[in-house]
């Protein structure tokens, strides 16, 4: 008693009747010390908060940015004779295309007469042009032998000029465009001619070592095909496994090992998943290379994790009375859980699969030590067929010294951001309408 | 090929069905009591079918290929045969395999076109064995399940042995991944350990794995000293913790004590979808805006910046961590015990003592093992450090030169190359190898830190 009245005496000795002097100017400056410290903390916290959300913020901004100039294209609208001497009706794919367009741009600009000059000038329309007008007669052959009129896509160097992206004040020396050049070019925007459309051909045409004409086409293909495969195989394992260690696994040894090891599996890192993929899907069975059925293999290993987990939480959140009513009425163990468990737990289930998927739908590094990396031009047809995916198909044109890839880059990665976007925002809406609180 | 063989499968699965369960129906409908429903008898017949006839095909498709291959180099010319080592039998299976499709690069010699059309030959006939072997199995097994139904045949508990089996082989499935992995990586670097000593590899301070590919190529002899590797790993896994370590404690801190509810609900999300951001994403982001403003700071300081710095790499590593840091925090903040909060704040303690002297201490234990989850992370990390990272191993400690990483060297070691039997690739395995056990180590023993926390207060 009192060692407690000595102590509470000891620092405020003018203290009235056992009480504490709230005007003691001491006592107050420890407390605005003490007070100070913590608005301290608080601002510092508050200020990691908001160093992430910049971050964040400034990752957005930079990509929209640079990726929002390449979903348009620059095209140039040019009155084409498809002359049946050059494209031959009864062999419509073997037409010379690039001399009707040269024809055509040339056209445009009757008072250039220097060879060297009127290549110069044929260079304004991109090098990939000839495959769309040939594509155009294909679909149509009763165009060859007419006149018409066509927007095709300008080459990168002019669309890049078109859409402001190259400073007109450098010196001449320092820019990929002379001046007469873009004189030219002007002289077209004067006449109406130019015009940036909406650029399809970034979500339709596979890749292509011109930009203006380079697209996502195979790399959405690819990365579906993976996808499918991941899902086929990594959904009913991830479930089948869950269910039984959750429901039915004796505890021992063995079961205990499972589960360590499917938890260490999570955190293995992807890299490392590209090496089993090369060295036993590719090494030791000699399944074919880039193909995206090998690529979804490995991306259903590093899958499994994730949906085992997830399809784990989700049975326990079942509450064990459902199974006690199911057994009492003399059901059998699996008539449990396939007929009651599951069933009430798959929302979950099915929200966990696609938060996988998405991160699967993302993972580069694996995809590029099986090949899926490689320059390829056509879109595949089946899961077996070579391909690109999304994440490899940045990781090319991030790779690619060209300017327009820059932009195409980053749209390429709006692109993935979108699909992630929309993958987790069915996840989102699958677990709050099915949703249920016990 | 594949998909009319999956395509027998199910439908002879489907005939099963539909055949005992209506065997079982009929039972039913004379009077006898069948021990199973007839969805049972169904059952069973489904998954007797599907299931071997299933593996069958997995296996076939599996061994196909191989033996084609070694029928083939059976058939070579004896003088051809002879001088052929591993790789050159590779080489030539390739091109007898472009010459079967029909694509032709060179003239190939006429033995060749005949083992091209040989195996031609081979792949239907194996074709076509598969898909009368694959429905002759399953016709059999179909009988066979039909002659089971009886009304004293336990179909329930025999499908139901099944579903456990197809249960049981799937978790195993994780068991055979992790198999995977170490033999693959053991099997490869074991290998290279045969043309480069183990002391070497570890101990040695040079990285330069240019080596001559072909006989005729200008090269390096080539050094495979991991210990330069390993350094720049470290460095930029220590730029990325010490941008991602504070900032992520203390936005737990921030919004586990401090944050309004409404301001909680709106934060985690955001923090979630930085979680959720592609690694390759933020290794473009540290490309395009991260390095060239280290630069342009550089320039203006008057200090030099190597174009792919560890500085940069590392930062945007960290950006990437911040949100896994600051949700293990969160959780051991949450996790331990209002008690102690309550205690705390009733002795007087502001909410900033409270948390900096009570619930933090208590929560370090949780804290430490997400920490080291980041960690491994931050060292497995592949896609950022490839692009913003250099190729070079140089042994510095300098966080604005360029360093290297060993996901750096595994992923441009292997780039656009196949062969197994040089050193340059097999190295990869190698580095392979040691990351996983670097990467296996850390997680074992942040998870057991986490278990042994969470046992500590529930």
């Amino acid at each position: 008693m009192n060692e407690i009245r000595e102590d509470a005496a000891a620092p405020a000795p003018r203290a009235g009747r056992g009480g504490v002097d709230w005007h003691d100017p001491v006592l107050k400056a420890r407390l605005a010390i003490r007070k100070r410290r913590e608005r301290r903390l608080r601002l510092f916290g508050l200020l990691a908060v908001v160093f992430a959300f910049a971050m964040l913020g400034i990752l957005v901004a930079s990509l929209v940015r640079t990726g929002a100039p390449a979903f348009t294209q620059t095209h140039v609208t040019l009155r084409v004779h498809l002359d049946p001497k050059r494209i031959p009706p009864d062999n419509i794919n073997r037409g010379n295309y690039r001399a009707v367009i040269k024809q055509a741009v040339l056209a445009l600009f009757p008072e250039v007469k220097n060879r060297r000059k009127q290549r110069e000038i044929v260079k304004i329309v991109s090098k990939g042009a000839p495959w769309i007008l040939r594509d155009m007669v294909a679909a149509n052959p009763d165009l060859v032998g007419r006149t018409i009129t066509v927007d095709l896509p300008v080459s990168d160097p002019f669309d890049q000029l078109y859409k402001g992206l190259i400073d007109r004040s450098t010196p001449e020396a320092h820019r990929r465009l002379k001046d007469e050049a873009i004189s030219r070019f002007d002289s077209l925007v004067a006449r109406g001619l130019v015009r940036a459309k909406f650029n399809t051909y970034l979500f339709t045409n596979p890749d292509s070592r011109f930009p203006e004409i380079a697209g996502l086409g195979g790399a959405i293909m690819g990365s579906f095909y993976a996808l499918l495969t991941c899902f086929v195989l990594s959904f009913p394992i991830g479930i089948a496994a869950a269910i039984w260690l959750e429901e039915f696994a004796p505890r021992n040894r063995l079961t205990d090992f499972v589960e360590i090891n499917i938890n260490n599996l999570a955190a293995v890192p992807s890299v490392v998943f590209g090496l089993l993929g090369l060295a036993v899907f590719l090494g030791w069975f000699d399944l074919p290379r880039s193909a995206p059925f090998v690529g979804g293999m490995v991306l259903a290993l590093m899958t499994l994790p994730t949906i085992i987990i997830a399809t784990r939480t989700a049975l326990k959140a079942v509450p064990p009375s459902i199974r006690e009513a199911a057994l009492g009425l003399g059901a059998s163990r699996q008539q449990v859980v396939f007929d009651h468990v599951l069933p009430l737990a798959m929302p979950g289930i099915l929200t966990g699969t696609i938060i996988g998927l998405a991160q699967a739908l993302g993972e580069t590094a694996p995809l590029l030590l099986i090949g899926m990396n490689a320059f390829i031009t056509a879109i595949p047809d089946s899961p077996f067929a070579a391909a690109t995916a999304l994440p490899t198909q940045i990781y090319i044109w991030a790779d690619s010294p060209e300017r327009g890839f820059v932009s195409r880059t980053s749209a390429a990665i709006l692109v993935l951001l979108g699909f992630l976007v929309l993958m987790n925002a069915v996840a989102i809406w699958l677990r709050q309408r099915t949703e249920r609180r016990w | 090929m594949l998909a009319s063989a999956l395509v027998v499968i199910l439908i002879a699965s489907a005939l099963g069905y539909w055949w005992n369960r209506r065997a079982a129906q009929a039972l039913l409908e004379a009077g006898c009591h069948p021990h199973s429903t007839p969805r049972y008898h169904g059952l069973y017949a489904f998954l007797l079918v599907a299931v071997p006839s299933f593996l069958f095909l997995v296996f076939w498709l599996a061994f196909e290929g191989p033996i084609i291959d070694a029928v083939i180099l059976a058939q070579l010319p004896d003088e051809v045969a002879r001088q052929l080592d591993e790789n050159g039998r590779r080489l030539l299976l390739s091109e007898i395999d472009a010459l079967a499709v029909g694509r032709v690069f060179k003239e190939a010699e006429p033995w060749k076109h005949a083992l091209a059309a040989e195996r031609q030959r081979l792949e239907i006939l194996a074709d076509r064995a598969l898909l009368g072997l694959v429905t002759l199995l399953a016709g059999a097994i179909l009988l066979h399940a039909r002659r089971r139904v009886s009304a004293a045949f336990r179909a329930r508990q025999r499908a139901e042995r099944i579903v456990s089996g197809i249960m049981i082989a799937s978790a195993l499935v994780a068991i055979l991944t992790t198999l995977g992995i170490v033999a693959s990586l053991m099997a490869e670097a074991l290998r290279f350990f045969h043309k480069v000593p183990v002391a070497e590899f570890l101990f040695g301070l040079r990285w330069e794995p240019q080596i001559a590919i072909r006989a005729d190529q200008v090269a390096g002899q080539g050094a495979f000293g991991w210990i330069p590797v390993l350094v720049g790993t470290l460095l930029i896994t220590v730029i990325a913790l010490v941008v991602a370590v504070p900032v992520g404690l203390l936005s737990a801190i921030y919004l586990n004590e401090f944050a309004s509810p409404r301001f909680r609900r709106l934060a985690k999300p955001v923090l979630e979808i930085l979680a959720g951001v592609p690694t390759i994403v933020y290794g473009f982001f540290a490309v395009l805006t991260v390095a060239p403003a280290l630069r342009a700071a550089g320039v203006a300081l008057g200090i030099p910046v190597s174009p792919n710095t560890a500085l940069a790499a590392g930062s945007v590593m960290g950006i990437m961590l911040i949100p896994f840091i600051s949700s293990f925090a969160d959780d051991a903040l949450s996790a331990v015990p209002r008690t102690l909060r309550d205690g705390s704040l009733a002795l007087g303690a502001t909410r900033g003592e409270t948390m900096l002297k009570v619930l933090f201490p208590s929560a370090i234990p949780g804290i430490v093992g997400g920490v080291l989850l980041a960690v491994s992370r931050a060292i497995g990390e592949t896609m950022i450090v490839v692009m913003a990272a250099g190729i070079i191993a140089k042994l510095t400690f300098n966080p604005l030169d360029s360093v290297t990483t060993v996901t750096v060297q595994i992923v441009t070691l292997l780039i656009g190359d196949t062969e197994f039997d040089n050193p340059k690739t097999l190295a990869a395995f190698a580095l392979g190898l040691m990351l996983f056990l670097i990467t296996l180590g850390i997680n074992v023993v942040a998870l057991k830190v986490v278990r042994r926390y969470r046992e500590l207060y529930d």
